[in-house]
């Protein structure tokens, strides 16, 4: 049951966009693709609709094998980044469409219609056209669209990839619950770590045409295979060759057994937060610390300290020539201070 | 912009972040005397150009009265002349707005050894003169043309006939249809047709209800296009109908003839019928096209 997409090799010319990928995606559960752009993932995703043929490999969807099928077969919804919104056509027209092409009797249509437009909030905007919504009304019509004519499988290529902040978080939100109430079999492609962290059920990190590590996202975001999804998932710095969390680590104001001195450089609050940058010898590194923290230890720069990882930290052993300690991946900044509060 | 003043359904407020219109932007375009400048020359040049030797001629059209011009196009030569031509233009025109819509969607839509010259050999007829488009088809389809000897055998004959008045007016009137059409399938681009295919329609289902109304405005522009210059082409049809009163005789044909013949005001009555299919064609297409487009 679910999706199994299996040993897919997609080649753009010379550059190979998947390479030998296999996912496995269980039924009734919402699943994220998350990787970098240009990393395979909406190619997979394409793979999985129709609308990209793999160069090899096969693609199962719900007991049915579906590699040679074209996608109007497949029995999926796919909702795109920019909406593919039918322009000329009004928002319930729009929802109706995949009724209409199946030719379902004209009642039918109308009750399935009006409920998702329910669902979607939008049934006050029944008539208007595409073009008088907003960017999130126009992605709930396209959600509501490729639900209507109840498809096995959702699929959705950064659905929120086009909307501001806010709205994004909103809809975010509004997906989850979505997800509770319908249950359909879901992936959605993301770049956006914290979204994929907070709606997902399961992670399939993707990076550069190759799957990377796929499990929950506490188990991704505590147990990362490598270092690349330990980076991608969240902040990271780097502390006696290892990779480690930054609000993961325990400072003192004296030496405890494991610590390794350091002196404080720079102290800079954002919010709740306070980003302190320390080096430890040669070695530069940053923490993340309360305000309370900084007080108690009465730290300013030049304070010498002592650290050491927390009990339980995710660290990684550091292959030397990887990218600086201090990078976060975007978007980690926020993902962190959300961690560090729950 | 009519997008804006349009009351909104059931009288909900418009929500944040409400797209606006095209050309909301106040002050668009220059002010003060550039605009006075650009407007007169815009004015004059219209007028000099189009719109007084009109005047001048529907004036001439009813100088001998409105009985002399009734006679002059219900003559049997000129009835014949209007239906042949609008006979001719309606063939024209279906034949050229199926192969348009086929052309610009194979052009946009694929990507195919040969596509730079197709791209490139649509855009000929309108480049050559169309006389020369008639001596080419007399090549081809002429009693010793290519096909013109095979074509008489099985009954059919093409050249001084109304098949080949068709087949020119086809030819020079062949970008038109699918030079609207490929700019606007471009800027639509490929997604709402693969949401379309998601969705479980076929591709029949997806050119009629996604592909045709998307481009339904650009279409009606160019059969009118098409049609306008289907009822005025004159050489390439010269070449080919060879000009049999009564029978061959398109409108503009029969214009250049009664000219010719010095019969001026029979000339300028039949002109007038064109000019008036003309005008009728452009009110056609803006009263069917809706206030915001474009």
């Amino acid at each position: 049951m679910g999706i199994q997409a299996q040993h897919i090799v997609k080649r753009f010319g010379d550059f190979v966009a998947l390479d030998d990928v296999s996912i496995d995606v269980q039924s009734g559960r919402l699943t994220a693709l998350l990787g970098p752009s240009g990393g395979g993932k909406s190619t997979l995703l394409r793979v999985i609709a129709g609308l990209d043929h793999a160069d090899s490999g096969t693609v199962w969807i719900e007991d049915r094998e579906a590699t040679s099928l074209p996608p109007q077969a497949r029995d999926v919804g796919f909702v795109f980044q920019h909406y593919a919104a039918f322009k000329h056509l009004s928002v319930y027209r729009n929802v109706a469409f995949g009724l209409e092409v199946r030719k379902r009797p004209k009642a039918e249509v109308r009750r399935r219609v009006t409920e998702l437009l329910e669902l979607v909030h939008l049934d006050q905007f029944a008539d208007r056209l595409p073009a008088q919504l907003s960017g999130g009304q126009r992605q709930r019509m396209a959600l509501a669209r490729a639900l209507a004519a109840e498809p096995k499988v959702l699929l959705l290529d950064e659905p929120f990839g086009a909307l501001d902040a806010k709205v994004r978080k909103e809809l975010r939100d509004w997906l989850r619950r979505l997800h509770d109430e319908v249950h359909v079999t879901t992936i959605f492609v993301t770049h956006d770590q914290e979204e994929a962290l907070e709606v997902a059920d399961e992670l399939v990190v993707v990076n550069r045409g190759r799957v990377e590590q796929v499990g929950s996202p506490n188990d991704l975001y505590d147990r990362p295979a490598n270092e690349f999804v330990m980076e991608f998932l969240g902040p990271v710095t780097r502390l006696g060759g290892q990779l480690v969390r930054p609000h993961d680590l325990d400072v003192f104001a004296d030496a405890r057994p494991g610590t390794v001195p350091a002196r404080v450089e720079r102290l800079q609050r954002v919010g709740f937060e306070v980003r302190a940058d320390a080096s430890a010898g040669a070695e530069r590194f940053w923490l993340q610390l309360t305000p309370g923290q900084v007080e108690a230890l009465e730290l300013s720069p030049g304070s010498p300290v002592w650290v050491r990882p927390a009990r339980g930290a995710a660290t990684i052993a550091s292959s030397a020539s990887a990218t600086p300690a201090d990078r976060a991946p975007e978007g980690a900044f926020d993902r962190a201070s959300a961690g560090s509060s729950s | 912009m009519a997008e804006l003043t349009r009351p909104t359904a059931l009288g909900a407020p418009p929500a944040a972040g409400q797209p606006q219109g095209p050309g909301a932007s106040p002050g668009r375009g220059a002010s003060g005397p550039t605009r006075w400048v650009l407007r007169l020359v815009a004015v004059v040049y219209v007028l000099v150009l189009v719109v007084l030797p009109l005047v001048v001629m529907v004036g001439r059209t009813f100088e001998d009265g409105l009985a002399a011009f009734v006679e002059s196009v219900t003559s049997p030569e000129a009835v014949a002349a209007v239906t042949l031509s609008l006979q001719v233009a309606v063939q024209a025109v279906v034949v050229n707005t199926v192969f348009g819509v086929a052309v610009a969607l194979l052009i946009t839509r694929y990507r195919f050894r040969g596509r730079g010259v197709l791209n490139a050999l649509i855009d000929l007829p309108v480049s050559v003169s169309p006389v020369i488009a008639g001596l080419a088809l007399i090549l081809v389809y002429g009693r010793n043309g290519w096909f013109g000897g095979a074509l008489e055998t099985l009954g059919v004959q093409v050249i001084y006939s109304v098949p080949g008045i068709v087949l020119a007016t086809c030819f020079v009137s062949l970008p038109l249809v699918v030079r609207e059409l490929v700019p606007v399938l471009d800027e639509i681009g490929l997604e709402q047709e693969q949401a379309g295919r998601a969705l479980g329609a076929n591709a029949w289902q997806r050119l009629w209800r996604l592909t045709l109304p998307s481009v339904r405005w650009a279409l009606a522009y160019g059969v009118v296009l098409s049609l306008a210059r289907a009822l005025g082409e004159f050489g390439a049809v010269r070449v080919v109908a060879g000009n049999v009163l009564g029978s061959t005789q398109t409108m503009p044909l029969l214009a250049a003839q009664r000219y010719a013949d010095l019969d001026e005001s029979g000339a300028y009555a039949i002109s007038f019928v064109m000019v008036a299919i003309a005008i009728l064609c452009i009110l056609v297409v803006a009263l069917l096209r809706p206030r915001d487009h474009r």
